[in-house]
């Protein structure tokens, strides 16, 4: 895993409109919530993209494996990404 | 070849393997457009080129490792039945998360057919697939369907008899893992097969280590007489965890998908824009999932429907209305005058007749439902209400069965199965009841519009709020009283939006019109008649006083507008204290002393009583008891001298609230493993409405 640039570790909760990620890894103790995560299409190497978020900035929706994925943030922030640099 | 052949429909979440079954089969389930509609497994019997097919409609998994009670449902049914052809349904535009289910069905070593369904959405996409390539990578013949327009029906049912006659030669490993996981794979299998010696097939045993190397709860349960297995597995899942980097569910997962990927990069041809199908999808959602406008749209789409469904089922009402009192008087004619004439005309065709008459608004109300459901907007519901109900400790996909229940209650329980913590599951249950389901809108409309005729739409969608209002403040409640802790998480899938097909709106109107007429000449008949006979009897009631003397006093003195003025106060008191003094009157009022702070009389007890039975029964009781007025002014005029609109007010939260009917106790009792709960329901509901019915007409006393 070479790092640098834009690659900083950052969770899927903190990616901001526009920005293009790619999962890294899914940090949870949960077992059954990590089989349904990567059940769904999260898994390591998978991009994903923030479509848009509810009114009150939470749940968000994101692209994944092409189709919309509703995550709220507190769960959205046990998915470690990092950033791909073609995003702008 | 066995006689019959078992076939299970198995795919993803909203992938439309119901509307297939329905395509198959001609059964009419109930399809919509968002994740698990299914909650059950689905049985139907057809023959095909003279080979005799059983059907299985399995509830849609996401994947094997048994997560939420309704997807262990068909995880279940896979592990125990094994049928004998698996028709793995797969959504064209979404493979790539389709086929991960795929590569998992793969291993299992039965027979498949592949579907590819909604082809005609992912052709409008610009999606080609290679079908052939396709076919002889996954060892399986690939079938392009369309199942709402039940285009590929028959070339499906040609290749499930085809593989039935000559099951194709499986393939044992389509792919390969991790060199490291295989290597851990082969030892689990040695493993097993000296367990389990003779009744293991190759596949069979791979597929097991697999499972258990996963950590699939419901594989590992079954191994739990083998300590020395399962020492092993727990060995092998550590070690390869720490020589990865990653656990072995992560590590199966990805391989898996990466197995999709490459699948789809030869098999697949996007020509266009590959967001293209999105388009649509992405403008509806800028307007509805608006992050000012979302809600207000919501709120605004819910008054629209339950004002129209009261507004414009006002005047096909009338008709009946009309149809109803021409009926009677017919009746009221033909029949000679006795008990035979009373029951019928002042019983059942009073009871059914008042009933009856809300036909056009059921139907109306369901026509919204099936528009709501079958374009993908309740999942937007959900998304946009997910923070709110959290705070209240629910959970957005919680809205699904709750506006379910607008419908009716028994399918809102069963529909909670999509919550996979048992104590969220629970807590949902136990406010289902409280949604304003279809059996009361009849009470609703009739007492709106008896007692706020300007505003009755706007009053009933006031109910259809203090309904949803209650619920939410009810799992608060319950949230505190029920030990426990852990939410769910909210990981939901949005579809697309979809054109709901005509023919499926129109079917979700006909049943809910033959639903309703059901029960008019079901429960409400019975009831009518059973009610009719509790007021008629016992007849020899001691009154008061002589009112056949003071009437016979009366008829002897000469006309004159005194004489009838009088003659009218005393046949009325006597009807009165005849229904009074009747079984259903004594009844009543036994139990009215716990209704009067509401300023209910025995009436509206009487009908409460009877309303435990179905919601339904509440109008006809009114119906019927009103019915045996000779002067008869009509139901509405007739409540409307009866009480003031502040008790009006608090009959209807009474109504809207207190204890579920039959059929919900029942369902609840079942779904939550308990008739404990069942009681727990009717108690804490009673509770509930009676104080908040209190507070409504005390307020309500203030304003009006």
């Amino acid at each position: 895993m070479e790092s640098g640039g834009n690659n900083a570790a950052m969770t899927l909760s903190e990616l901001r409109p526009g920005q293009q990620g790619e999962v890294v890894r899914i940090d949870s103790a949960d077992s059954a919530f990590k089989r349904r995560l990567s059940s769904l299409g999260l898994v390591p190497g998978a991009p994903v993209s923030l479509d848009r978020a509810a009114p009150f900035g939470d749940p968000r929706i994101y692209i994944v494996m092409g189709y919309c994925l509703g995550l709220r943030n507190i769960e959205a922030a046990s998915v470690n990404i990092r950033l791909k640099e073609c995003a702008s | 070849m066995p006689p019959s052949v078992t076939v299970a429909l198995v795919g993803n979440p909203n992938s439309g393997s119901t509307s297939l079954f329905n395509a198959l089969t001609g059964a009419r389930d109930s399809v919509a457009n968002y994740p698990r509609v299914t909650t059950e497994l689905a049985r139907r019997e057809l023959t095909h080129r003279g080979v005799a097919l059983r059907i299985v409609d399995v509830p849609g998994i996401y994947s094997f490792s048994s997560q939420s009670p309704e997807e262990k449902t068909g995880c279940d049914y896979l592990h125990n039945e094994a049928p004998d052809i698996i028709v793995n349904v797969l959504d064209a535009g979404n493979l790539d998360r389709g086929l991960f289910l795929t590569t998992q069905l793969v291993e299992m070593g039965i027979p498949r057919v592949t579907v590819l369904n909604m082809i005609d959405e992912a052709r409008r996409a610009g999606i080609k697939i290679d079908t052939v390539t396709l076919a002889s990578a996954l060892a399986a013949p690939v079938v392009e369907t369309c199942a709402l327009k039940k285009e590929g029906v028959d070339a499906l049912l040609d290749s499930i008899v085809a593989v039935a006659k000559a099951p194709p030669a499986q393939a044992l490993i389509l792919h390969s893992y991790d060199p490291h996981l295989e290597a851990a794979i082969g030892r689990v299998q040695t493993h097993l097969a000296n367990l389990h010696p003779h009744d293991l097939t190759p596949s069979r045993s791979r597929w097991l280590a697999i499972k258990l190397l996963e950590g699939d709860d419901a594989v590992i349960r079954r191994e739990s007489d083998h300590a020395a297995l399962l020492a092993e597995i727990e060995c092998e899942r550590a070690e390869l965890a720490h020589d990865h980097d990653h656990d072995v569910e992560t590590m199966l997962a990805a391989a898996r998908f990466s197995f999709a990927h490459g699948l789809l990069r030869e098999v697949r041809e996007q020509s266009g824009d590959p967001t293209s199908g999105f388009r649509l999808t992405r403008i509806l959602d800028d307007i509805f999932l608006n992050r000012t406008l979302g809600l207000p749209l919501l709120l605004g789409i819910l008054w629209v429907m339950f004002e129209t469904t009261f507004s414009l089922g006002a005047v096909p009402t009338e008709w009946i209305k009309s149809g109803v009192a021409l009926a009677t008087d017919l009746v009221d004619r033909l029949l000679p005058a006795g008990m035979i004439h009373d029951l019928v005309v002042n019983g059942v065709m009073a009871g059914v007749g008042g009933t009856i008459v809300f036909l056009p608004n059921i139907v109306i109300l369901f026509f919204f439902m099936a528009v709501l459901s079958g374009t993908g907007y309740l999942s937007r519901a959900s998304f946009l209400m997910d923070q709110l109900m959290h705070r209240f400790g629910l959970h957005g996909t919680t809205l699904i069965p709750m506006v379910a229940g607008f419908g009716c209650n028994v399918p809102a329980v069963m529909a909670t199965r999509v919550i996979s913590n048992k104590r969220a599951r629970l807590i949902a249950m136990l406010i289902a009841p409280f949604m304003n389901c279809s059996a009361r809108l009849p009470t609703f409309i009739l007492f709106a519009g008896a007692f706020f005729s300007k505003m009755a739409g706007t009053v009933v969608f006031a109910m259809y709020m203090v309904s949803i209002a209650a619920a939410m403040v009810s799992a608060l409640l319950l949230n505190r009283l029920i030990p426990g802790s852990g939410g769910d998480a909210f990981v939901m899938e949005l579809p697309p939006y979809r054109l709901p097909t005509l023919h499926s709106v129109l079917h979700h109107m006909w049943d809910s019109a033959q639903g309703f007429i059901a029960k008019v000449t079901g429960v409400i008949l019975v009831g009518s008649i059973v009610i009719w006979f509790l007021q008629e009897f016992p007849r020899d009631i001691t009154y008061s006083q002589d009112f056949a003397g003071a009437i016979a006093a009366q008829d002897s003195r000469p006309d004159g507008p005194a004489k009838v003025a009088t003659l009218h106060t005393l046949q009325a008191a006597q009807a009165q204290e005849k229904l009074e003094k009747s079984y259903l009157g004594r009844g009543a009022i036994a139990v009215t002393p716990a209704f009067a702070p509401l300023g209910f009389s025995w009436r509206e007890t009487a009908a409460i009583l009877t309303g435990f039975v179905a919601k339904e029964v509440v109008v006809a009781t009114y119906a019927v008891i009103y019915a045996q007025d000779k002067e008869s002014v009509g139901l509405t005029e007739a409540l409307k001298g009866a009480m003031s609109p502040a008790t009006a007010i608090a009959f209807m939260i009474f109504t809207l609230l207190y204890a579920p009917c039959l059929s919900t106790m029942a369902i609840i009792a079942r779904e939550s493993g308990s008739w404990r709960w069942a009681g727990v329901s009717i108690g804490y509901s009673m509770a509930f409405a009676w104080l908040l019915a209190i507070a409504a007409s005390r307020i309500g006393a203030l304003m009006i």
